[in-house]
């Protein structure tokens, strides 16, 4: 049984990570994404959720936090966003390669310099390779669900790797949408109480965070490589898809993209679909793991796509673009790949330069 | 991938290489080295690849030793863990983890706070941290441990500089001490700064316990370790643990500083409890400093002005 709620995107997180009951949260406060860790500290403070609620003194600590809380077999949380995911930096690489199950919310907004909260991809996507499976959300509701299933799929004992689920900044962590919140019953069956992959415990004590050497450090790597294999495998089964493709089953063209912006661009293809113009959407849900297959089977015959992300490469090709390029080289008829940036510093993307976007993705040119 | 690696499956993975694990105790050989089993006539920390006559793993063992196996150990990348985790061959053989270097206080925090949720009862939380890993970068997630009151017990084996790295200066290196980051040159006679002192800092943040030992005074040490074990909230001990490749000593003269450092006044043995600071250990008469720096390259070229300079540190 779901209910309605009337919540904004940080809210309906905050409602999900209630559901999927941590037994450690650790945060520190950053905005967009305070609406969350104060959503869960009112939770905690009225009884609603029982979890270890631990206000640490800076992101690196959050995760430091929950890398030994995770050692120790619980399940954790932690949000943060732009400054913070980047003073994270460190602690990113060592929980993935740490194997620790950690869900972590980023609210995605611009990094400094010049300052700006507003919202934008750089954050997230400038850590890409820090190896942690990376989701991206549409809407507050979808933001909702892949809340649980982030724990779901980190959890997973052949994935065993930690997840950001990225979210925009304000225009999803802070407008509302009415969104159907599932019985603590459905949750559980959703995601069932963490059992740890491996815990420190005192029948069997163990050596984590080890070193290793050149010998046995690529083999670490390739269990790395194994598990977000298996989260690929589980999101596609489960978690409905790596990607999201709209309208694209008579088109030639396709706009490629992630996040809250894809609402916006569907209008578009609505619009221009009904004035017979062959365009579609591939929304990428996620971004690690990276959807290859996917792309080249639902790309394989088109002429040209173009890639619109909140993001800027300074002296390459944008990101996601280059990866796209990448994922599709090598098929016969290859569809020429072309790159957009967009929404920088929370820039607003109207319709009409999304219009713009895609007739010059018809034209073939950048 | 080439298939030279050899993949054995799960995660945290199996020893692949079979190799004999540990060095001198037991039956380590015979086990999975991240599954190392425990025993409690074996010693806690043994096999690792520390120098001859180090200062900080007397430190560790010592404090495990009161400690007993109920125990969940966090060192930063640093020494301890350098000679300590690497890849099959684990020296702890008790629960253990390496955090980030400026994470031990915020990686024992969450390690407590698991604890608590689980509901683990009579278990300790404890952290080894260098000088460089305590007074320099971890002093943020140290100072915010203690203020949250978490129940941890924070030690620092201060060695008096970054010697994991190969011996520079941190903010606890002694005046006048020659590091690869302050020399002594032709004009500039080593490091020119004062040592920080981190039990007043630690102190001031009214901490249920906190101490200072030496490794020269085992007893005073795990008298302290074991007032830590005993404390409701946060506790921190500052043990002055010589390093001989980092000092410029003679191996065998490790504890012989330890010692000599207090017998000077160089180093005093103390504690905080209460909010009131106590001398645990007061030398009847103080030794000359002369003979401590002698015993050590890093002070060779100290000028009579300088000597007199350490002499005032004395407090």
């Amino acid at each position: 049984m779901a209910i309605q709620k009337f919540l904004s995107g940080n809210e309906a997180i905050a409602e999900a990570v209630k559901l999927a009951k941590p037994a450690v949260i650790a945060v520190y406060p950053i905005t967009p994404q305070t609406t969350v860790v104060e959503k869960l500290a009112d939770f905690v403070a009225n009884g609603e959720l029982k979890t270890e609620f631990i206000n640490v003194e800076s992101e690196h600590s959050a995760l430091s936090a929950l890398m030994g809380a995770s050692a120790m077999g619980v399940r954790t949380f932690t949000a943060t966003s732009s400054q913070g995911l980047l003073y994270m930096s460190e602690c990113l690489h060592y929980a993935a390669g740490g194997r620790f199950p950690i869900v972590m919310m980023n609210a995605n907004r611009a990094v400094a310099l010049p300052w700006n909260i507003f919202g934008d991809q750089r954050d997230s996507l400038s850590q890409l390779e820090s190896g942690w499976i990376q989701l991206y959300a549409e809407n507050a509701q979808e933001a909702f669900d892949l809340t649980l299933s982030s724990f779901a799929i980190a959890e997973n004992h052949a994935v065993a790797l930690p997840v950001m689920l990225n979210v925009d900044g304000f225009a999803l962590t802070h407008t509302y949408e009415p969104l159907n919140i599932i019985s603590q019953e459905d949750a559980d069956k959703i995601l069932p109480p963490f059992k740890p992959f491996f815990e420190m415990n005192l029948e069997k004590p163990l050596s984590l965070g080890f070193s290793a050497g050149p010998r046995d450090n690529t083999a670490f790597k390739q269990h790395q490589i194994n598990g977000m294999k298996a989260a690929a495998k589980l999101i596609n089964e489960k978690f409905g898809d790596l990607v999201d493709a709209y309208k694209l089953e008579n088109a030639k063209y396709a706009i490629i993209t992630l996040g809250s912006i894809s609402g916006l661009v569907r209008d578009v293809i609505d619009e221009l679909q009904s004035d017979g113009v062959k365009v579609g959407l591939l929304r990428l849900r996620s971004l690690r793991p990276f959807p290859e297959e996917e792309l080249r089977s639902a790309l394989a015959n088109f002429k040209t796509v173009g890639v619109l992300e909140k993001n800027l490469s300074v002296g390459a090709e944008n990101a996601v673009a280059k990866e796209i390029k990448s994922a599709l080289y090598g098929l016969e008829n290859a569809p020429q790949v072309l790159a957009f940036s967009g929404g920088l510093g929370g820039r607003d993307i109207s319709a009409n330069e999304i219009k713009d976007i895609i007739s010059k993705i018809i034209g073939g040119e950048k | 991938m080439s298939k030279n690696f050899n993949l054995n499956g799960d995660f945290p993975p199996n020893n692949p290489a079979g190799e004999k694990v540990g060095g001198t105790v037991g039956d380590f050989g015979k086990k999975s080295p991240t599954k190392v089993g425990y025993n409690k006539d074996k010693e806690p920390f043994v096999g690792h690849k520390a120098c001859a006559g180090c200062g900080g793993t007397i430190a560790v063992r010592l404090a495990l030793k009161a400690l007993g196996e109920r125990v969940f150990v966090t060192v930063p990348a640093g020494c301890m863990s350098a000679v300590g985790f690497l890849y099959p061959q684990m020296a702890f053989t008790v629960n253990s983890i390496i955090s980030t270097f400026a994470g031990t206080a915020s990686m024992l925090t969450g390690i407590r706070a698991a604890a608590n949720a689980k509901g683990l009862k009579d278990v300790f939380v404890v952290g080894f941290a260098g000088d460089g890993g305590t007074a320099d970068i971890g002093i943020q997630a140290l100072s915010g441990a203690i203020e949250r009151g978490d129940k941890i017990i924070y030690i620092c084996y201060d060695n008096e500089a970054y010697m994991n790295t190969g011996i520079q200066r941190s903010s606890a290196t002694p005046f006048g001490a020659s590091t690869t980051t302050s020399p002594a040159g032709s004009v500039i006679g080593g490091n020119r700064l004062g040592k920080k002192d981190m039990f007043s800092i630690v102190a001031a943040h009214n901490i249920p316990y906190a101490a200072t030992a030496s490794i020269a005074y085992p007893h005073d040490y795990i008298k302290k370790v074991k007032k830590a074990a005993a404390t409701d909230g946060p506790s921190y001990i500052h043990i002055l643990a010589p390093c001989p490749t980092g000092w410029g000593s003679e191996n065998n003269q490790t504890v012989n500083l330890a010692r000599l450092a207090v017998e000077t006044g160089l180093w005093q043995l103390k504690e905080f409890a209460g909010g009131e600071v106590k001398i645990t250990h007061k030398p009847k008469e103080l030794k000359s400093i002369e003979e401590y720096l002698r015993l050590q390259k890093r002070f060779r070229h100290l000028n009579a002005a300088d000597v007199d300079r350490v002499k005032e540190s004395i407090g």
